[in-house]
């Protein structure tokens, strides 16, 4: 059997430094469809699973990727799909079985420029709002957006720890640029990777309820074919599982897979600050655009301005703290994403008018210039 | 019937209650329904097939078939509309040694979910699948389905239905599925025996049951409860090995019944163990 985790310096792109990570994490089953310019991903972990155990599954199409991924991870195994915005539309219903059913999962969004077909060879971060909000219903969700390949290789460990802690589908947000981009990554040792695996039952099977929160209001959870017998379903369930179709079901599942995130905000929100500390302008930006903005943070401090930078690696839950806190201090603030506004909403909410809230966006195609960042920044304060 | 006896409450134990979810009965299928027979027979072969109950799952998609595995005891999946079969590979490839049967509707198999039926029949994946055909959508109060008959009524089709419904056999068999059988409700001991096959059989195994919805299908087209049973009996040819493209559901010439292929070929697993595998190790 070959080495799992491949110690030492490569340059390789986002994508690969994102299947490496999955593998580091204890990744073993990968079901995927072909997309640009997600592909890679499923390209190296077609030759790499194999080889350590575990299985690579092309599917008929995204949908049916999602459903196996759901399915093995009941099997009792770590599992992951990647795909870009024409899939990533497709999987939202089964994302939303993830939610609902608890089911740890990593689904991997290297975004494109949309609507539709788009720009397939060319990144967005358009699909921010749609990781939030893509699948039916009311729900949180776990959204990280890596700025580098090497930051894929530990953004797509860190979905995986969470998603077997929260018992959820953990979402990362990458982009055209991150994926497809060669770069230095350096993969640690084992014993320097940090991994987390999912609750598991304890005690008497007869007694065990499925969905009976732990301590941090997540239930363990058993694999197929453990003598179990457990019931699982989308339909609104009680602590046994079972189908469970009243308002106040409703009310107690929805209570339960919310406030497993909202009331572990601070083992999962993951924020980085660039020059923050005397700013006075905040640019709060995520992925690609974070590592656009920080040469515009440096141009700006050289030209005298006090501006800092407010990473966002973990883009839902939104650290909405953290910008609330910021709003006392700095006298505004500016988003810089691939899109027209989607993150820009929530800081603006989230300043709750205290101080202006500015956009640098992008329709998709290319990244946003630090040139245009400080052009901005110089017009406007 | 001593030996159905629990002792300690003197009730009465059906011989298949320890397959069943008895805190969930009464099930919600309507009067008339055939889902629960072919339900019972499909317990009826895990029991007798003898295979590890503690390795045999249950996944199902939406609707009225859909809703077995929530009566099922044993490891069960009520999956999204559709998805049954995708779920299912995942757990199976995820974990060889389950014994993985999907249980679902005409509608969730063959319409919303085709395109997974025939692929999974492809790379022949070990899985057992049953569809319930009831020739219409039943949990949605009867509409057109992939599989209701040419100029039958149903809610979206009031003045019969235009199109051309599937012969089901024929798409496994030109998929590659393994094993493909037909029965209706009425023939469940033959049913049972196939499911019981199916549950053997390394490969991906197919088993239409004609089951009959009174209360949504039958109601739109002058059938009574009872008459879906009679012409059951009275149009049944049964005839293994018939050729495929003869088993189109025909009511004038009869509904062929049997079993249409039996064949060896290696599984999925089993293809990339070979290829990807064994060549590494």
């Amino acid at each position: 059997m070959k080495s799992v985790i491949l110690t030492g310096e490569h340059y390789i792109t986002g994508d690969v430094a994102c299947a490496e990570g999955a593998l580091a994490a204890g990744c073993r089953f990968f079901g995927g469809y072909p997309i640009t310019p997600a592909t890679e991903i499923a390209e190296h972990l077609s030759e790499r699973l194999p080889l350590i155990g575990g299985t690579f599954m092309q599917m008929e199409d995204e949908i049916a990727a999602i459903a196996s991924v759901l399915g093995a991870s009941w099997a009792g195994v770590k599992s992951m799909t990647a795909t870009s915005g024409p899939g990533f539309s497709l999987m939202m219903e089964n994302i939303g079985l993830g939610i609902c059913t608890e089911t740890p999962c990593v689904v991997v969004n290297v975004q494109r420029a949309g609507p539709s077909t788009g720009l397939p060879t060319l990144g967005a971060q358009a699909d921010m709002m749609q990781a939030r909000w893509g699948s039916h219903g009311h729900y949180e969700i776990i959204v990280l957006a890596p700025s580098s390949p090497q930051d894929m290789f530990y953004q797509t460990i860190t979905a995986f720890n969470l998603s077997e802690t929260y018992r959820l589908p953990v979402l990362v947000m990458s982009d055209e640029v991150i994926g497809h981009m060669s770069e230095k990554v350096i993969i640690p040792r084992p014993k320097d990777i940090e991994i987390r695996s999912r609750p598991r039952p304890k005690g008497r099977k007869d007694r065990f309820k499925l969905f009976k929160p732990g301590p941090n209001g997540v239930a363990p959870m058993p694999s197929a074919g453990e003598g179990f017998n457990m019931h699982i379903t989308g339909l609104t369930h009680d602590e046994r599982g079972y189908p469970a179709l009243t308002v106040e079901d409703q009310e107690e599942m929805m209570t339960r897979i919310t406030n497993k995130i909202r009331r572990n905000l601070d083992d999962i929100i993951r924020t980085e600050s660039y020059y923050l500390d005397d700013a006075e302008i905040a640019i709060i930006s995520y992925g690609v655009s974070a590592r656009t903005s920080m040469a515009a943070v440096d141009m700006a401090r050289e030209q005298g301005i006090k501006v800092g930078l407010l990473r966002l690696v973990t883009v839902w839950p939104f650290p909405e703290d953290q910008i609330r806190k910021l709003a006392e201090s700095v006298k505004g603030f500016v988003t810089v994403e691939i899109n027209l506004g989607q993150i820009h909403l929530e800081v603006q909410r989230s300043a709750g008018g205290k101080v202006p809230s500015f956009l640098v966006g992008h329709p998709g195609g290319a990244i946003i210039s630090p040139d245009r960042v400080l052009e901005v920044l110089k017009e406007t304060f | 019937m001593s030996e159905n006896l629990d002792k300690t409450g003197g009730k009465s134990v059906h011989p298949l209650d320890y397959l069943l979810r008895t805190d969930r009965i009464p099930h919600m299928w309507c009067p008339g329904c055939g889902i629960g027979t072919a339900f019972s027979s499909c317990l009826t072969a895990i029991k007798d097939s003898g295979v590890d109950v503690s390795k045999v799952v249950m996944v199902s998609g939406i609707g009225c078939s859909g809703r077995a595995a929530g009566y099922v005891n044993l490891d069960s999946f009520h999956t999204t509309h559709g998805r049954a079969i995708p779920f299912a590979t995942g757990l199976k490839m995820a974990k060889p040694e389950l014994n993985v049967v999907v249980f679902s509707g005409d509608g969730d198999l063959f319409a919303i979910g085709g395109n997974h039926f025939i692929h999974a029949a492809r790379r022949n994946v070990d899985m057992t699948v049953v569809c319930i055909n009831n020739l219409n959508y039943g949990m949605t109060g009867g509409q057109m389905a992939a599989t209701t008959p040419h100029m039958a009524k149903t809610t979206t089709t009031p003045m019969g239905n235009p199109e051309t419904p599937f012969n089901l056999p024929l798409m496994a068999i030109a998929s590659g599925a393994t094993y493909v059988a037909r029965w209706t409700t009425l023939h469940t001991r033959e049913l049972t025996d196939s499911v019981e096959e199916a549950l053997l059989k390394r490969g991906f195994s197919f088993i239409e049951v004609l089951s009959p919805c009174p209360v949504n299908y039958g109601r739109r087209n002058k059938q009574k409860p009872m008459d879906m049973l009679k012409m059951y009996q009275e149009k049944a040819i049964i005839k293994n090995g018939a050729p495929p493209f003869e088993l189109d559901i025909d009511l004038e010439r009869g509904i062929i019944l049997g079993k249409f292929a039996d064949l060896d070929r290696r599984t999925w697993a089993e293809q990339y163990d070979r290829i990807y595998r064994s060549a590494n190790s």
